[in-house]
């Protein structure tokens, strides 16, 4: 496939910016910040306007990298839909790929296998991990400490190598099928995880004697961007952010799925609902998260790893297809006609690292969705933005960005 | 614990909802003059606390009722969730009164709706554009707007009066694949949905 390239020039960004400016009366002064600023972990636009050091007023300007997701989501069959679910939160493609394969099977009333779940379960929590490894890491940056950020990432390169060998890609995962996951855990797999989360706590350790207790991250942190418990539920905050606000709504404890009620974890909750509070939480999480690995691995089911439901309506396995003619003629009728759903609506929601990430299916039959809609936590936790960023100084700006922890390929969609 | 009992309680204090069938969560019909005064209800005195969602479902052109709106609320207190459906009043220009004096979170999501369906959510705050540019011409997530996009100019005139570029519509070799699933099975292949042009034909106007 022959493709054209062609040259666009953007012109002055900088007098674009200015623009705002101009409509201020001179007493303040407007800012522009991003799209693309390291402050704002992707592609966020701020527009702000000064007054002096202080922020009179922040308007998050979004949508840059919107991909219409939710329209190419009705035009797909269901199990195609899989490798864009890895693009939402890409810093957690698994959570994203277990929570959509959730929401599908709650609609088709599929029975999921212990095994299967488990697996869902162990590479949801190590997906928390890497999220939160990242999140912790880049808010230290953004505070101004770097090496905390060496530390963690140097962690996040571990679980890449686990995440590569369980599903052949470090990044964009798209490991789970509807009823099951793409393939079992490879041999001794479980052993190098468990070797990791043995490992783990000494580098979390690090970053809290870097971190926890010093005084400059202390007094950039402690106090600043206070959401209360109010605010965070009328904002519909959700994940580590509401759950620093105070707010006790961890949604595998609530409305455990995947068979989260069996594993004994402690739920963090922060009581201040700050900058350093979000940090606290999220450290916890981590280690919580290591607490439910370890009892996953411990009593790990053996079985089927695929719903049996899952053969008839997506697909047969592989080697029955190349061997057997029935197999072989469904498999051809599912990829030919997409996999046949029945109809009706649902909604379900999963706890991601960055908060609840939720599905709302319209099905009217047949092999693809009606109507999905993508509830991202980052999305609503950024709208919080218009109303905590005012009154703070500039330069706490990047400090409150960061404790929020968002991912813009979630938030535009 | 969202029972039987407290959904018939709920349906005796608010006459005017019906309720719908649902596979997963308790589903209200809500008329959109009683949505405002039965969220605020919700909150107020059901703990129905944090809006979680809201979105619209296009039901298509020729519908009696083309869009609705969907909300998706979860009560702390009773640890379950509620669906309010309320279908837009005039199918041309889609309107529904705005929740987010009730629920700041709506802002964005009823900003985000607009933008895609182009429901008008009267006394809103601050009604604009939120994903697509604010010059954006069309609603993508209609029915009737193609996967593939439509040529559409750019936002920003300095660069337009330059390179003469508009946005134009991706190409749909490759993908993504869709499925009629009926027919023939040779007419129900999945394949790209916009075929009318390719590397070697010409787009038709």
């Amino acid at each position: 496939m022959s493709t054209t390239t062609k040259e666009i020039s953007v012109g002055d960004i900088g007098a674009r910016g200015a623009e705002a400016s101009s409509k201020l009366d001179g007493d303040k002064m407007a800012l522009n910040v991003g799209p693309s600023h390291p402050t704002t972990h992707g592609v966020l636009r701020l527009i702000m306007e000064l007054n002096g050091d202080l922020i009179d007023k922040c308007e998050p300007v979004l949508g840059y990298l919107h991909r219409g997701d939710e329209k190419i989501a009705e035009n797909m069959t269901y199990n195609q839909f899989v490798p864009y679910t890895d693009r939402l939160d890409y810093l957690a493609p698994l959570a994203n790929n277990v929570a959509y394969a959730l929401a599908v099977e709650k609609l088709t009333d599929i029975e999921i296998p212990p095994r299967c779940q488990a697996i869902r379960v162990l590479v949801c929590e190590m997906a928390r991990i890497s999220s939160h490894l990242l999140g912790m890491g880049v808010f230290g940056m953004d505070a101004g400490a770097w090496t905390p950020f060496m530390y963690t990432f140097t962690e996040r390169e571990k679980l890449y190598t686990l995440f590569e060998e369980l599903t052949g890609a470090r990044f964009t995962t798209s490991y789970t099928r509807i009823g099951g996951v793409s393939r079992d855990i490879p041999e001794g797999w479980l052993d190098r995880v468990q070797k990791f989360v043995d490992e783990l706590p000494k580098a979390i350790a690090e970053v809290e004697k870097l971190l926890t207790r010093n005084r400059i991250f202390l007094d950039r942190t402690e106090g600043i961007g206070e959401i209360s418990k109010e605010d965070a539920l009328a904002y519909g905050l959700t994940g580590p952010n509401l759950r620093a606000a105070g707010v006790d709504l961890d949604l595998r404890k609530d409305k455990p799925y995947s068979g989260y009620e069996q594993y004994d974890f402690d739920v963090p909750i922060g009581t201040r609902g700050d900058c350093y509070d979000r940090y606290l939480v999220r450290i916890e999480e981590v280690l919580q998260s290591i607490r439910i690995i370890k009892q996953v691995i411990k009593d790990f089911p053996t079985g089927a790893w695929y719903a049996e439901d899952a053969k008839k309506i997506f697909a047969p396995p592989k080697e029955k297809i190349l061997s057997s003619m029935e197999e072989l003629i469904q498999n051809f009728m599912i990829v030919t006609e997409g996999p046949q759903i029945p109809a009706g609506e649902v909604y379900f929601e999963a706890e991601n690292p960055k908060g609840a990430l939720g599905f709302y299916i319209v099905s009217k039959g047949g092999g693809v969705p009606y109507r999905m809609k993508i509830r991202a936590p980052s999305f609503c936790n950024l709208s919080i933005l218009e109303k905590l960023a005012p009154g703070h100084m500039l330069s706490d700006i990047t400090v409150i960005l960061g404790s929020l922890d968002f991912v813009m390929g979630e938030c535009d969609r | 614990m969202i029972d039987e009992d407290y959904i018939k309680s709920l349906l005796d204090k608010h006459s005017f909802l019906s309720h719908r069938e649902s596979i997963d969560c308790f589903t209200v019909d809500c008329p959109a003059e009683d949505l405002v005064s039965f969220l605020k209800a919700l909150r107020d005195h059901e703990g129905f606390e944090l809006l979680i969602d809201l979105t619209a479902i296009d039901h298509g052109e020729g519908a009696d009722i083309r869009f609705s709106t969907v909300i998706h609320l979860y009560s702390l207190v009773h640890r379950g969730y509620i669906r309010v459906h309320s279908a837009c009043l005039n199918n041309d220009e889609p309107t529904i009164p705005s929740v987010s004096s009730i629920y700041p979170a709506a802002n964005w999501h009823e900003r985000e709706t607009f933008d895609m369906f182009g429901i008008q959510f009267s006394e809103h705050p601050n009604l604009k554009r939120i994903l697509m540019w604010d010059e954006y011409p069309y609603f993508p997530l209609r029915k009737e707007f193609p996967l593939a996009g439509i040529d559409t100019p750019l936002p920003a005139d300095d660069v337009v009066e330059v390179t003469q570029a508009s946005v134009e519509p991706a190409p749909m070799m490759g993908g993504p694949f869709v499925s009629p699933g009926s027919g023939v099975i040779s007419d129900s292949e999945p394949r790209a949905k916009d075929e009318s042009w390719t590397e070697e034909k010409e787009k038709k106007s």
